[in-house]
C-alpha cells in the first residue's frame, strides 16, 4: 500500500488507466475533454458571436467614454468601431485557430 | 408566475428578485439569489465534507464524485496553465463548482438561478480579470505590457496593433460573463415559454390537449439540454479561467 503511493508512482498510474480503460471508466470523463471548448454546432456558434460582439461593446464603450470626456462627439466613437471589429476577428482567431497555440 | 394572464406570456418574470429569509431578508435586502448562492456552496462543501468522511480504498458513490471533481479540476490546471498551474487550483476549484451548483441547482423548480444575472457573472468574470492581470503583472513586472505588442509586426503598425490587442484584452470581460449570462436565462427563458404553452393550449379545451403534450415532451428534452448547458457553461468559465491564467504566468 505505502510502496504504491512512493517511488512506483507512473508505473501505478498506468496500471490505473489500463485498468479504468477496460472497466469502461474512462470513457465519460474523456469527451468534454477533446472537443475543447463548446463542442456542439450550437456551442461554437454561441462562441463565435459572444466573441465579436463582446469586443465590439468594448470597443464602443471605450470610444463613447473618450468621447463623453473630450467632447468630440462622433469620432472616437467612430474610429473605435471599426477597431472593435478588428479585435473581434482576432479573438475569433484566437479561438478557433487551427492548433498552434504558443503564439499569444 | 406565467400563468396569471393567460393572454401573455411572462417569461422573464422569473429574474426578478425578491426578499428572502422573511423580515429579516427583507431588511438587509437579502435576495432569493443570495439565498441560492449561500445554498450552492454549502452544496459543494458538504459534497467534499460528506464525500470524503469514509476515507475508503475503494470509493462509494458520493466519495468517487468528490474525487473526480478534484482529479477533473487538477489535471485543468495543469494540462492548460503548466506545472505553476496547481497553485490556482483552488481558485479554479472554487470557481467551477460555485457555477457548476448555481446552474444545476437552478434547473430544479422553484429554485433561483443566480447565474442566470448579467450582474453575478460580471463580478465573477472580473474577479477572473483581476486576478489574471494582477498574476502577470507579479510574474512579469513591466514587461507584461509587452503582451500588447504582438511578435513580429511592422513598426508602422503597431499603434493599431496594441489599439486591437487592448480591446481584444478587455473583451474577456464581456465575453467570458454574457456567455454564462445568455447559456443560462436563454434555457430558463424557453422552459418558462414552453411551459404556459402548456398550461395555455391545456386550458384550450379538446383541441389544445395534442400540442400540449408536445410542448411538455419539449420542455422534458430542454431539462436534459439544461443539464448538459449547465455543465458545459461551468466547465467553458474554468477551461477559459486556466487558458488566461496560462496567457499571464507565460505572456505569448
Amino acid at each position: 500500500m505505502s510502496q504504491d503511493n512512493g517511488g512506483s508512482d507512473p508505473s501505478f498510474e498506468d496500471r490505473l488507466t489500463i485498468a479504468r480503460r477496460k472497466q469502461g471508466l474512462d470513457v465519460p470523463p474523456k469527451p468534454p475533454e477533446q472537443d475543447g471548448i463548446g463542442g456542439s454546432p450550437w456551442g461554437i456558434g454561441a462562441r463565435i458571436g459572444v466573441e465579436l460582439v463582446s469586443a465590439l461593446v468594448v470597443a464602443v464603450a471605450i470610444g463613447y467614454g473618450l468621447d463623453r470626456v473630450f467632447h468630440t462627439a462622433p469620432i472616437f466613437t467612430a474610429v473605435f468601431v471599426p477597431l472593435g471589429g478588428a479585435a473581434g476577428v482576432v479573438n475569433l482567431w484566437r479561438a478557433m485557430a487551427p492548433k498552434q497555440s504558443d503564439r499569444g | 408566475m406565467a400563468a396569471e394572464g393567460s393572454s401573455s406570456i411572462d417569461a422573464l418574470g422569473q429574474f426578478q428578485l425578491h426578499p428572502a429569509l422573511g423580515v429579516i431578508g427583507a431588511s438587509v435586502r437579502f435576495t432569493q439569489s443570495n439565498l441560492m448562492m449561500v445554498v450552492a456552496g454549502l452544496a459543494v462543501l458538504a459534497l467534499l465534507w460528506v464525500g470524503m468522511k469514509p476515507r475508503a480504498m475503494v470509493p462509494g458513490r458520493l466519495q468517487a464524485a468528490a474525487e473526480m471533481g478534484y482529479e477533473t479540476i487538477m489535471s485543468m490546471c495543469i494540462d492548460n496553465i503548466g506545472l505553476e498551474g496547481r497553485k490556482f487550483f483552488p481558485f479554479v476549484f472554487t470557481l467551477f463548482f460555485f457555477i457548476l451548483f448555481g446552474n444545476l441547482l437552478g434547473v430544479f423548480p422553484l429554485f433561483f438561478t443566480f447565474t442566470s444575472h448579467i450582474t453575478v457573472t460580471l463580478a465573477l468574470s472580473l474577479m477572473v480579470f483581476i486576478l489574471v492581470t494582477a498574476v502577470a503583472i507579479k510574474e512579469h513586472g513591466l514587461h507584461f505590457f509587452s503582451y500588447f505588442v504582438p511578435q513580429g509586426i511592422p513598426v508602422a503598425l503597431a499603434p493599431l496593433m496594441v489599439l486591437i490587442e487592448v480591446i481584444s484584452y478587455l473583451s474577456r470581460i464581456i465575453s467570458l460573463s454574457v456567455r454564462l449570462f445568455a447559456n443560462m436565462m436563454a434555457g430558463h427563458v424557453m422552459l418558462e415559454v414552453f411551459g404556459s404553452f402548456i398550461v395555455m393550449l391545456g386550458g384550450l379545451g379538446l383541441l389544445g390537449y395534442f400540442p400540449a403534450a408536445l410542448s411538455l415532451g419539449v420542455n422534458t428534452i430542454l431539462i436534459g439540454f439544461e443539464l448538459l448547458v449547465a455543465t458545459l457553461q461551468a466547465y467553458v468559465f474554468a477551461v477559459l479561467t486556466c487558458i488566461y491564467l496560462h496567457d499571464a504566468v507565460h505572456l505569448h
